[in-house]
């Protein structure tokens, strides 16, 4: 990692109610890294994620932002500072149409000559939604609905990219064509913390990866050592 | 009054059809877009338009031009309906949706209580300029009376406004958005807040462009006269497809061709039961078509 880190978290606990989903977790973020989040089912991924965007307020800890302390804000300023969820099951406004869809993702900016640019690299990526603009969204495929909802979260020219889940439920050819443009936006530079349950392919993405469990941290390594390691392969990549 | 089923009978009926449904659209878009950012069906909409009407009147008693009363009538049930919205409502948001309801009928109990006591519960008149009350007579028996000219004027130009807003302009794509999906438009950094109290100024303002209509045709204001028309709005948003605006939009326009439709077939020995008789209907629209003529219901946010 060089550079002070774009994300912090420091001893994170956040609870639903009674129920603790995290116990003090710290995490770190470096500029153009990508991290990912692996674990199993309700090892708390994505109540990370909902810690960071500001859906959840942690129970205890901080979220630092580039040394800025933003725990607690509401979501909708968190986003406007670029730190933006592409969220768990693609939530795309299925009413409105695919262009509609894109220009939303580029709220934030206010800056119609910025939301030109990132249209035009947000389609560039993912072709197929140049023809479709004109569609609802609603009546796209769910891989096309999963593209739209990266294309969408691209519009707001993120910081901070948090993905979450991006394969599920989807055909195995088309998590390729995800994971295909998450290289590329990796090789532009942005940065992303990704969960997910396809623990191989986040590996073969991310330069290094938390492992939860129960909401703890258990393992936190380079992606391409964690591949070799012979917990995690027994535990989740079942090789 | 024409011979009935001659073409000039249909010409008639299409008229007042259409005069109707631009005052019934106008009201229903308001409760459409309150319950799409909120989830909430706002029974104080038709006070809104009583307390709207009333700051009409006070306008004209002080000898303002009968446009300034209008855009006064407007403006204050716009501001009103913001000033609902930050005391009534948002206080209690993430509440349960039952707690924005009885909110809503509490605020409606209390304007027009306010309302009895600073006008007295008497029916007062409301002279309307001439403008707006003549009747033309376009050739035959027929009857064209200005208001329905008026209401479907202005029903066109605000509507039609208010589909250019929220298709073309950011914060109307944020309104929708957030109607539909509020998690995911507060990541994108659209403020639910916000959105909100446009909802309420919009919806609003709709409703005091539509009472003034709805005043030039009944000649009097009460402080009871909301009722009905939050009640009419109600029914068009069923039967149009609750919580989107074109449901509304349509939804009015239906509801006023039925009462029409009904007001000009039945027997005149039935027209009394005309109301029951659309109240009915409404259910059996429900029965068949439960997200109304539009609609879809959105299982995941019910």
């Amino acid at each position: 990692m060089d550079g002070p880190a774009v994300l912090e978290l420091r001893n994170v606990e956040a609870a639903y109610g009674a129920i603790r989903a995290l116990h003090g977790l710290s995490l770190t973020l470096g500029p153009g890294e990508v991290v990912a989040l692996l674990g199993p089912n309700g090892a708390g991924k994505t109540t990370t994620l909902r810690v960071i965007s500001g859906l959840l307020r942690p129970v205890r800890g901080r979220v630092l932002y580039r040394g800025q302390e933003i725990t607690g804000r509401p979501p909708a300023a968190i986003a406007r500072l670029g730190i933006i969820q592409c969220p768990e099951g693609r939530q795309i406004f299925k009413n409105l149409t695919v262009w509609e869809n894109l220009i939303l993702g580029g709220y934030r900016l206010r800056d119609p000559v910025r939301e030109r640019r990132n249209l035009e690299r947000a389609l560039s990526l993912f072709p197929m939604l140049k023809e479709r603009l004109r569609h609802p969204a609603g009546l796209l495929s769910g891989g096309q609905q999963q593209m739209l909802a990266i294309a969408r979260a691209l519009m707001a020219d993120p910081e901070v990219l948090l993905l979450d889940e991006p394969s599920l439920g989807l055909a195995p050819r088309v998590v390729e064509e995800v994971f295909e443009a998450l290289a590329q936006l990796k090789a532009q530079g942005l940065t992303m913390l990704i969960v997910e349950q396809n623990a191989e392919r986040a590996l073969e993405l991310a330069d290094r990866a938390y492992v939860l469990e129960a909401g703890r941290l258990v393992l936190a390594d380079a992606a391409d050592r964690l591949r070799e390691n012979p917990d995690l392969i027994r535990i989740y990549l079942g090789r | 009054m024409q011979a009935l089923g001659s073409p000039e009978f249909w010409v008639q009926q299409l008229i007042n059809a259409l005069g109707l449904g631009s005052q019934y659209a106008l009201m229903a878009v308001g409760l459409a877009m309150v319950f799409g950012v909120m989830r909430l069906i706002n029974f104080a909409h038709g006070t809104v338009m009583m307390a709207s009407a009333y700051i009409g009147l006070l306008l004209l008693q002080q000898g303002v031009p009968f446009p300034f009363v209008a855009l006064g009538a407007i403006a204050g049930a716009a501001a009103l309906g913001v000033l609902m919205e930050r005391i009534a409502y948002r206080p209690v948001r993430g509440a349960p949706d039952v707690v924005l309801l009885l909110n809503s009928f509490a605020v409606a109990v209390l304007l027009e209580n306010v309302a009895i006591l600073l006008f007295s519960p008497r029916s007062r008149p409301f002279p309307m300029p001439a403008i707006l009350t003549q009747v033309f007579h376009p050739g035959g028996n027929l009857f064209l009376p200005s208001i329905h000219l008026w209401a479907l004027g202005g029903a066109l130009l605000a509507l039609g406004g208010l589909g250019l807003f929220v298709t073309r302009t950011r914060l109307g794509l944020a309104m929708r958005a957030a109607a539909e999906n509020p998690t995911a438009a507060q990541l994108l950094g659209i403020e639910i807040g916000k959105v909100t109290v446009l909802a309420f100024a919009i919806g609003s303002a709709m409703a005091g462009l539509a009472v003034l209509f709805w005043t030039a045709h009944v000649g009097t204001i009460n402080p009871g006269m909301g009722f009905e028309p939050v009640l009419k709005a109600f029914v068009a948003c069923v039967i149009g497809g609750f919580g989107t605006i074109p449901g509304a939009v349509l939804g009015g326009y239906l509801l006023g061709a039925l009462e029409i439709a009904l007001q000009g077939l039945l027997p005149s020995g039935v027209v009394g039961y005309r109301d029951a008789l659309v109240y009915g209907i409404l259910i059996l629209i429900l029965l068949v078509r439960p997200g109304g003529v539009l609609g879809y219901l959105e299982a995941e946010r019910v």
